[in-house]
C-alpha cells in the first residue's frame, strides 16, 4: 500500500540528517532597535513525549524527534546561551522513560533550564524531576534578563491526592489531552506568593521572560490549553512593561499579546495538536493573532513537529525550525504592539496549508 | 347461498387489504427511534474506547494523541483523493492507514464492528459539519 514508512523514508530521514551535520544551522542576526541589554539567544526543546511499549522498547516516532532536535541545537553557529526545556519529557513520568530522554540530552553542549510538564509530574508528584533535573519552580538571571520558570501544571488537591486509586492510573488520567475526568492547569496561590516576592526586587522596566508549560491564559478548557488562575498571574505580571510568556504543552505554533504580555508557545518533537477551532461542537478562544503552521501531514512523520532559538532582550524574535515546512519566524520588536509573523501576518499572505483546516 | 358467498367475497377483500397493509407500511415509532438510535450511541461509545485506546495498535500510541475529540480528521471530506496512497479512498481507508502507521498496529477489516464503531464516533464528534466529500 503506498504511503507507508518504509525505506524511502528512512532514507530521506537519513539524508536530512546527513544535511545538518554537513551544514551547521546558522542563527538569523535581527536587529532589534537596541536598548541597554546584551542581544543574546536561546534554544528549546519541548514536548518530547519519550513512551515506553515495554523493556527498552521506546516509541521510535518520538525517540527520532528528540535526537533529531539535539542535533540541530549542537549545530548552531554560534551556540545559543542555553537550552530550555519545555516540559513533558517523558510520556508517563516512568523513571525508564526520563532516562531513555536524558541519555539523548546528554549530548546537548550547554546548560539546560528545565520546565516541568504534567506528564512529567503526575505520576510521583514531581519526586524524580527535582532529584535529576530541577527545582519545580526557580529563577535565575541572564544577561540582564530575569527569567522565572513556574509549575504551571498543578490541579486541584482532591484530584490530585484522593480521585485515583494509584499514581498510575492518575498520571493515565492526566495523559489523556480530551479527558472528561481531566482537571485544569493551576499555578495556585502559594506559587503566586512565591512570584510576587521574586518579582519585588525587579525593576518593571526590566525584560521578564516568564517559562510555563501551560500557557498562563485560556485558549480551550476541555484540552487544557488553559490555566485556571491564568488572570490572577498575568495580574501580578501586567505592572512589568517587558514580558515575555514562553509556554509548551500545546505542540504548534501559537502566539498571542494581552496587554503588556507578549505568549509564544514551543514546538514539540513528539507531534501537533490539532488547532482548537478544528474540533466544531464546543466554543474556543483560539488567538486570532496566530497565522496557524501548514496542516500536518500524516504521512510524513516529522510534519508538524520542531524546535526553535529565540533572541532576546528588547523585543522577542522567535524562531520556529520546523521540519518539513518553512521555518517561521515571529517577532515583537520595541514599538509594535502585538508580535507578528515576518512573512505571513497580513491576510494577503497567507498560503494555503495555512487555511486548509 | 349467494349472500354467502357476496359475504365470503368482501371478507376476503378486507383481509387483503388488512394484508396489504401489514406488508408494506413502516409505521415506525418514537419507541423505534430511541431503540435505534441507543443501538448507535452504544456504537459510538465503542468508538470512543477503541479511539482512546492504546491497544488498537502496538506501540501504545492511541488515536487521540493526534485527534483528541477526533478532531482534525475530515470525516466530512471522505470520499476523497488522498495524495499520498494515490487513488480516492473512503475514512475506512484512512483509518486502517493511522492503525498501520502511527499506532504500529493490524489494520481491520472494513465489515469489523471495530471499524463500523470508529467511523461512528469519528463521524458523530463531527456532527452538523457540511459534507464536502473529495475536499483535500
Amino acid at each position: 500500500m503506498k504511503g507507508k514508512m518504509t525505506r524511502r523514508t528512512f532514507l530521506k530521514t537519513a539524508g536530512a540528517l546527513t544535511a545538518a551535520v554537513a551544514f551547521p544551522v546558522s542563527r538569523v542576526e535581527v536587529a532589534l532597535g537596541q536598548k541597554p541589554g546584551e542581544k543574546f539567544t536561546f534554544a528549546y526543546i519541548s514536548d518530547s513525549h519519550i513512551t515506553q511499549i515495554k523493556g527498552t522498547e521506546f516509541v521510535r516516532n518520538f525517540d527520532n524527534g528528540l535526537k533529531k532536535a539535539v542535533v540541530e541545537v549542537n549545530f548552531m553557529d554560534p551556540k545559543p546561551d542555553f537550552l530550555i526545556f519545555g516540559g513533558d519529557l517523558a510520556q508517563l513520568g516512568k523513571k525508564e522513560e526520563f532516562e531513555h530522554g536524558l541519555e539523548m540530552l546528554k549530548d546537548i553542549t550547554v546548560p539546560i533550564k528545565w520546565v516541568i510538564g504534567e506528564h512529567d509530574y503526575y505520576l510521583d508528584l514531581g519526586k524524580y524531576w527535582q532529584e535529576k533535573m530541577a527545582p519545580l519552580y526557580y529563577s535565575f538571571d541572564h544577561k540582564g534578563v530575569h527569567f522565572v520558570v513556574l509549575n504551571s501544571i498543578l490541579t486541584d488537591d482532591d484530584w490530585t491526592h484522593k480521585r485515583w486509586p494509584t499514581p498510575e492510573e492518575r498520571m493515565l488520567q492526566m495523559a489523556r489531552l480530551d479527558n472528561p475526568n481531566g482537571s485544569p492547569f493551576m499555578v495556585k496561590e502559594d506559587q503566586r506568593a512565591w512570584l510576587k516576592k521574586d518579582l519585588a526586587k525587579i525593576k518593571q522596566e526590566s525584560p521578564l521572560v516568564v517559562l510555563s508549560h501551560s500557557p498562563l491564559y485560556k485558549i480551550f478548557k476541555p484540552w487544557n490549553f488553559w490555566t485556571d488562575d491564568a488572570e490572577q498571574v498575568q495580574a501580578i505580571l501586567n505592572p512589568f512593561k517587558n514580558v515575555k510568556i514562553l509556554h509548551g504543552h500545546v505542540h504548534q505554533v501559537l502566539y498571542n499579546q494581552i496587554g503588556n504580555l507578549t505568549f509564544n508557545a514551543f514546538m514539540a518533537t513528539s507531534w501537533p495538536w490539532p488547532y482548537v477551532t478544528t474540533y466544531s461542537q464546543l466554543p474556543n478562544k483560539m488567538p486570532a493573532l496566530t497565522v496557524p503552521m501548514n496542516r500536518a501531514d500524516p504521512f510524513k512523520e516529522r510534519d508538524g513537529t520542531g524546535w526553535g532559538h529565540i533572541e532576546l532582550p528588547a523585543g522577542i524574535a522567535h524562531h520556529y525550525e520546523l521540519w518539513e515546512n518553512p521555518a517561521r519566524v515571529v517577532q515583537k520588536t520595541p514599538g509594535m504592539k502585538q508580535p507578528e509573523d515576518t512573512q505571513y501576518q497580513f491576510p494577503g499572505k497567507r498560503i494555503s496549508p495555512q487555511k486548509h483546516y | 347461498m349467494r349472500k354467502y358467498l357476496s359475504l365470503c367475497f368482501v371478507l376476503g377483500l378486507l383481509i387483503c387489504g388488512m394484508g396489504l397493509f401489514i406488508a408494506y407500511a413502516d409505521p415506525f415509532t418514537e419507541a423505534d427511534l430511541k431503540k435505534w438510535n441507543e443501538a448507535f450511541m452504544a456504537a459510538v461509545k465503542e468508538g470512543d474506547s477503541l479511539f482512546h485506546s492504546s491497544k488498537l495498535g502496538k506501540n501504545s500510541v492511541s488515536c487521540d494523541m493526534c485527534h483528541p475529540h477526533a478532531s482534525n480528521a475530515h470525516p466530512e471530506t471522505y470520499p476523497k483523493f488522498q495524495k499520498q496512497i494515490g487513488k480516492v479512498v473512503g475514512l475506512r481507508e484512512m483509518i486502517n492507514w493511522c492503525i498501520q502507521n502511527p499506532l504500529e498496529g493490524t489494520p481491520l477489516a472494513a465489515d469489523d464492528p471495530k471499524m463500523v464503531a470508529l467511523e461512528a464516533y469519528i463521524t458523530y464528534e463531527r456532527r452538523g459539519v457540511k459534507l464536502e466529500p473529495g475536499k483535500h
